[in-house]
């Protein structure tokens, strides 16, 4: 008999032997169990967020040590505010999501921890202080972000039930897309029509669309995953999808050219689409849907090209950086050659916290804050960061592995690309990998929504990895 | 399809865009890597980058020091350039330290010895290791001058307002004991954190048509040397061998240039002196010019070019400013010949110049390098460097030098130069008065030594007056000044 080939989930045992074989795989569940034993996970996070405690609380002191050669008490309290709301959010996890992700959460925190002691950096150098520095509102703002993802990890005890409000989860990201456009609340800010403001507080619901729609890609794709899956002709030995169902992708396309051209705002475009091709690839399996995006991306953006002006001047921007013309036109390379001559005078070290001169360059603690701690902690601290961001997009990543079923493994999935794709957008426009375009850098940049939103999407990932059990190791 | 295939089947799309997220992230490393390690130095020499410039200010920039006094120095300023350059004496010192501007670049010691002042020099480095191992922020050294502030002083009291120039030396050693040009400027407003202040008084001070920001002593348009150039003649006649003291010259009241029109005549509008010949002594003393014509003619371009360049005429010295060449024309036609004999022509000097001819005179013969810098002190008052004296050569032998001497206190005693008699001071001198051509005012010129007990100072001063005015010459308004600058070194 070939009994250590019977499949897994083969039924009850009827005899001494397969009896025998179950309880040897008992006991390897067992030893599974074990592993992954909740209390030692939640003690391994509480580790490592001590750790980045430790990192965030240091960046701090360090930055007002370097920048005013005193230290007071206010990087302290930023560094308890982020330790006592990190610490809650782990003591939730710790009753209602015991075997999370151990990572995420302390990634996150460090995260956005760098991004505090930046901003205050760059208030420092602005020299405001009180409710009109940004590092007081950054730290405000990660204390609603981090109650709405405590509500929301407490709230969703079942992640699935999201899949059955997918159209729901549409018509959301369809209303938080074009709600800068409704005249009254839109404001447009550097050109891009992507802010609402309401009073004195501006907000981007775009940053909050995305999770919207990657549930909404999600729970669709989950159902159509088989059909989409059908082949039609072989077209140069792809084989295409059939003619009617293509549909889905047009509209989504069609949405973010809507976005590109009324909102100006190419890095969102381009992040949506991103984000429905890759979870469409991962949902079918068939890398036609890749060509077909790719030509799609391609016909769009030679259309915007020739036709928006602010697209070419982006270009232009990114290719003739340094030319001397571009560099003074309005709207042309100041900013990027600015970012670029701060992370080059930072070099392999950096600065040291507090000792460059990172303000120089327009909007150094939220679209260029990346160059501003490129400047202060050099290449080595931007190959920190970069690593902390690849860190959390594999734990996301890993989810789609080794997610149950297939809406957790797509939710997974794209939740973790759209934010490996937003750092990539924004390292790579301001390291002039790719054009320069406006997003916000995930939990390091000054901004509530930006913050929220990320923050909600880790609250996600810990939910859905709360939900691998025992299908794996740590 | 089963569960189990389904996870199988989409195992590999995921895989497939972990690695395209691998590959991005790749991409994030490199453009990062090619910024901060491999173009940063390129980055860093970029005039657009103000980080640098910012950097630069950025040093607690040591102080100049002349007597003890700071007469640049660094305190702190509460801006993003954490200090402000000031510069307590004004415009006294304003072309010895020029300034360290923003935007407007740089003059003076400040940019001559900036690699000391931040502290950057080679000579520094092993403080620059430590003080990045320490993670102390690098100061510079200062720098002590060698000029003498009561020297420096007497000679702006005594040229005032009047455009000119004064230069002192030690002629033992070629310190630099006095360097006033005037006008002068404040150096305070370029050490303005506003690019724009900067500009503004840089262009104001630019547009002014006397030129103040230019330091006549070393630099710029120079000078029409006239009669203080034959100290050089002198020297190159009893060099020669052909000449003595006592050699005689025809003494017409008027001497027509051959193949010219031009008639050159004495400053007296006379013969020099009753006879009908001349010396040379007595030519000197009384500062004739035909007698100095025919000299030239007879001495020829080449022997007279020969001392030129041995004095270092048409050599740039960087004491450590840089001083431009003074020039003695080439290819010259005789009548042009004979009118360099007493200083006209093409001749071209720096103030600093004369001040070098003279003191290698009252120096037995032996020209010192000029120089500024005393010592330069790190900040924990370590001597980094301190200049030794330099021979840079010996323009006439020991005997020249001595009859030259003796002519040039001669001239101090009963010639043009009286007005810089100093009682119990041995003191020689030459006057000058340098024509510019037709409406232009002259130069008027002092340049000689004085000598008490074993200290000894040489001095050239040059003033241009705005118009001529009838009885205001060389022995009036320069001899004066020179005296005043020569009593200062000797009484400090």
């Amino acid at each position: 008999m070939t009994h250590q080939a019977a499949p897994r989930d083969q039924a009850a045992p009827s005899n001494a032997l397969q009896t025998g074989i179950v309880q040897l795989r008992d006991v390897t569940e067992a030893i599974k169990v074990r592993i992954r034993n909740p209390a030692k996970l939640r003690n391994l996070e509480l580790f490592l967020l001590i750790v980045a405690w430790v990192i965030a609380g240091s960046a701090m002191v360090l930055v007002q040590l370097g920048a005013l050669q005193t230290v007071d008490l206010f990087p302290l309290q930023l560094a308890a505010g982020l330790g006592v709301l990190t610490l809650a959010l782990h003591v939730a996890l710790r009753v209602v999501a015991r075997e999370a992700d151990a990572i995420i959460l302390p990634v996150a925190t460090a995260l956005n921890g760098l991004g505090i002691a930046m901003i205050y950096r760059i208030d420092i150098a602005d020299g405001v202080t009180g409710w009109d520095a940004a590092s007081m509102r950054q730290i405000a703002w990660t204390g609603v972000a981090l109650i709405i993802a405590i509500v929301a990890i407490i709230v969703v005890r079942n992640h699935r039930v999201l899949a059955r409000f997918r159209y729901l989860a549409m018509a959301i990201a369809f209303l938080l897309l074009i709600l800068p456009l409704m005249p009254g609340i839109g404001r447009t800010i550097n050109g891009a029509t992507v802010w609402i403001g309401i009073g004195p507080f501006s907000f981007q619901p775009g940053e909050l669309a995305k999770i919207a729609l990657a549930i909404f890609f999600a729970g669709y794709l989950m159902t159509a995953r088989d059909s989409l899956s059908v082949v039609g002709r072989k077209v140069l030995g792809v084989r295409f999808p059939r003619l009617r169902d293509l549909g889905p992708i047009l509209v989504v396309w069609a949405m973010c050219m809507l976005v590109l051209v009324f909102q100006r705002d190419l890095g969102t475009s381009v992040l949506y689409f991103g984000l429905f091709l890759v979870m469409i690839y991962v949902a079918t399996g068939r890398r036609s849907w890749m060509v077909i995006g790719v030509g799609l991306v391609a016909l769009g953006g030679v259309a915007a090209y020739l036709s928006l002006g602010y697209v070419q001047r982006r270009i232009d921007a990114w290719i003739h950086a340094f030319d001397q013309s571009v560099y003074e036109a309005q709207g042309g390379s100041f900013q990027i050659v600015q970012g670029v001559f701060g992370m080059g005078q930072g070099g392999l070290l950096g600065t040291g916290l507090g000792l460059g001169r990172p303000d120089i360059t327009p909007y150094a603690n939220s679209d260029y804050i990346i160059p501003s701690l490129g400047e202060e902690l050099g290449l080595a601290g931007i190959f920190a960061i970069l690593g902390l961001y690849l860190i959390l997009v594999s734990r996301g990543i890993r989810i789609g592995f080794q997610g149950p079923d297939d809406f957790t493994k797509l939710l997974g999935v794209g939740l973790a690309f759209v934010i490996g794709l937003q750092v990539f957008i924004v390292v790579g426009g301001v390291t002039r990998l790719i054009p320069l375009t406006g997003l916000t850098t995930p939990f390091l940049a000054a901004g509530g929504s930006s913050l929220l939103a990320n923050w909600l999407i880790v609250a996600l990932l810990l939910r859905l990895s709360d939900s691998v059990r025992g299908r794996g190791i740590v | 399809m089963t569960d189990a295939s389904r996870e199988q089947s989409m195992r590999r799309p995921i895989r497939r865009v972990s690695t395209l997220l691998l590959i991005m992230f790749v991409g994030l490393f490199g453009s990062s890597t090619m910024i901060q390690a491999v173009q940063a130095d390129a980055l860093q020499a970029d005039p657009r980058n103000t980080r640098t410039l910012y950097d630069s200010f950025a040093v607690e920039r040591g102080s100049i020091v002349v007597d003890g006094v700071q007469v640049a120095l660094s305190t702190p300023s509460n801006d993003e350039f954490e200090w402000q350059r000031e510069y307590p004496m004004g415009p006294l010192y304003a072309h010895v330290t020029g300034y360290n501007s923003l935007g407007q670049g740089s003059r003076g010691i400040e940019d001559a010895m900036n690699e000391e002042l931040t502290g950057t020099a080679n000579s520094q480095f092993f403080d620059q290791v430590l003080a990045t191992l320490t993670g102390e922020s690098p100061a510079g050294s200062s720098v002590e001058l060698t000029i003498d502030a009561q020297a420096q002083q007497a000679a702006a009291d005594a040229l005032g307002d009047r455009v000119g120039a004064v230069v002192a030396l030690d002629p033992d050693t070629g310190d630099v004991l006095a360097m006033y040009s005037s006008p002068t400027y404040d150096p305070n407003p370029f050490a303005s954190h506003s690019t724009a202040a900067v500009t503004e008084v840089y262009d104001r001070l630019l547009a002014d048509p006397q030129d103040p920001l230019h330091n006549r002593t070393i630099e710029g348009d120079q000078f029409t040397p006239g009669s203080v150039f034959k100290v050089l003649m002198l020297s190159a006649a009893l060099e020669s061998g052909q000449f003595t003291l006592d050699s005689e010259f025809e003494n017409p009241a008027e001497l027509q240039l051959p193949q010219s029109t031009h008639v050159v005549r004495n400053a007296s509008r006379e013969t020099c002196g009753p006879g009908e010949t001349v010396t040379l002594e007595t030519a000197f003393i009384l500062s004739c010019n035909i007698p100095f014509a025919q000299l030239a003619q007879q001495l020829g371009a080449d022997a007279i070019a020969q001392q030129a360049a041995a004095f270092g005429y048409g050599q740039t010295l960087d004491i450590p400013l840089r001083v431009q060449a003074s020039s003695y024309p080439s290819d010259l036609n005789e009548p042009n010949l004979m009118l360099t004999g007493f200083g006209q022509h093409d001749v071209r000097v720096t103030p600093m110049q004369i001040a070098m001819t003279t003191a290698a005179i009252a120096n037995d013969g032996t020209m010192m390098q000029p120089n500024m810098v005393d010592r330069v002190l790190a900040p924990n008052l370590d001597v980094i460097s301190e200049p030794e004296p330099t021979i840079l050569g010996n323009p006439v032998s020991a005997e020249v030098a001595a009859q030259v001497r003796a002519s040039m206190e001669l001239g101090v005693q009963e010639g043009l130069a009286t007005n810089a008699q100093i009682d119990g001071v041995t003191v020689g001198g030459k006057t000058g008065t340098a024509e510019r051509g037709e409406g232009r005012s002259f130069n008027l010129w002092f340049t000689g030594y004085g000598e008490l007990d074993d200290q000894s100072v040489a001095v050239a001063v040059v003033v241009v007056p705005d118009e001529n005015i009838v009885g205001d010459t060389s022995n009036v308004i320069a001899a004066p000044i020179g005296r005043a600058v020569i009593e200062a070194v000797l009484n400090s």
